[in-house]
């Protein structure tokens, strides 16, 4: 069977209708946010690069922040045909892909990303049914629309599946 | 005030991307030294790119590049970051160790370290450079290394860019000692507000 291959940039966002397969590539202390509606198979997936719109001098690229990113994402995928109630959630990424002493905010990011993705999530009431974050390792992530696999790349920390 | 590249003139655009130049120059003249070796520098392009496009110039995000990553404090504060691809860090590794042949990718402790050591040589001149040409007190910390996607090493820079816009100033520079080319790219990251401290430093903004 053809798929779509649909490929999301960074602090960019994409949804599509099944069947197809959406990724990202290198995601390092940035979060993929994988939205999936298991009925319709209608599938999305965010490269979001900071926790919020409200502090940045700069918001008007909405892909860019979790708190906007998966609201736009999932208004996507409703006028798809996706049902709000239907769609559940996998994460990945998040990681701290160098290690200073001290820890400033430009280290916490990954951990940062992560936890405001998780927020807004809890808002919209969308399930997450799994997650693959933190770690100091970059990965490539691939959201089939069959069955909501997200399939997960490293550099020597293996393909995994989630 | 903070200062986004989408803001800035042509005179301002082109003043930065000459310090930069001048960084790199710096840099490569401390390579050479460390070297013991003559090493030569084609003219380094300076750009002001879109993240996505730096991933493409570096060849892809799942390109496997080696990140060195430091941290500035003083009169300005932010990051800077060398990047390199993993077989020029290798050719580098070897020269450093006496012509040694080897095409492994995987590096032992010893050559981690060189490595580390030959980052942290390249940024500190450059910013010693930048430092020169201002006059502003500017820290770097120690460098750490990463070794990964180059998507995944350039989301932290491309994150601290983010917050003021979607363009970094990146500088490729291509080197090259004997027959032997390495290409290396600094990027340098200013915190929000030190754009301004280095263009007032720099003449071109009141």
């Amino acid at each position: 069977m053809d798929i779509d291959v649909v490929k999301v940039g960074m602090a960019d966002l994409n949804s599509a209708l099944h069947p197809c397969m959406i990724t990202t590539l290198g995601l390092g202390s940035c979060v993929g946010v994988a939205l999936y509606d298991p009925k319709t198979k209608i599938s999305g997936l965010a490269h979001v690069m900071l926790p919020s719109s409200e502090q940045a001098k700069n918001n008007s690229n909405i892909a860019k922040f979790a708190d906007t990113a998966i609201v736009k994402l999932v208004d996507d995928m409703v006028k798809l045909g996706a049902k709000r109630e239907r769609i559940v959630a996998k994460l990945a990424g998040g990681a701290q892909m160098f290690v200073f002493n001290g820890g400033s905010d430009l280290m916490r990011i990954g951990y940062r990303n992560v936890v405001a993705s998780k927020e807004k999530l809890a808002e919209l009431n969308i399930p997450i049914i799994s997650e693959d974050t933190g770690g100091n390792y970059g990965r490539t992530i691939e959201l089939y629309s069959d069955d909501g696999r997200l399939m997960i790349k490293t550099i020597g920390f293996g393909i995994k599946q989630i | 005030m903070a200062i986004s590249f989408d803001e800035l003139n042509h005179l301002q655009l082109d003043v930065l991307k000459e310090i930069g130049n001048i960084g790199a120059g710096n840099a490569v003249t401390s390579l050479a030294k460390m070297l013991d070796k003559r090493v030569d520098m084609a003219v380094p392009k300076a750009n002001i790119l879109g993240f996505d496009k730096v991933t493409q110039i570096l060849g892809g995000e799942e390109m496997l590049v080696v990140g060195i990553l430091l941290n500035v404090t003083g009169d300005i504060t932010g990051s800077m970051m060398f990047t390199m691809d993993i077989h020029a860090a290798r050719q580098l590794v070897n020269i450093l160790f006496g012509n040694k042949v080897s095409t492994s990718l995987e590096f032992d402790e010893l050559e981690l370290s060189a490595l580390k050591e030959i980052g942290n040589i390249l940024t500190a001149s450059y910013l010693s450079a930048l430092a020169g040409l201002t006059n502003l007190k500017i820290l770097p910390s120690v460098p750490e290394l990463a070794i990964d996607m180059a998507g995944a090493i350039l989301s932290v820079p491309a994150i601290e860019f983010g917050k003021i816009g979607d363009s970094v100033l990146y500088i490729e520079t291509e080197f090259s000692e004997g027959i032997t080319k390495v290409f290396g790219d600094f990027l340098l990251i200013p915190d929000v507000d030190s754009y301004e401290v280095l263009l007032k430093a720099l003449g071109v903004i009141e």
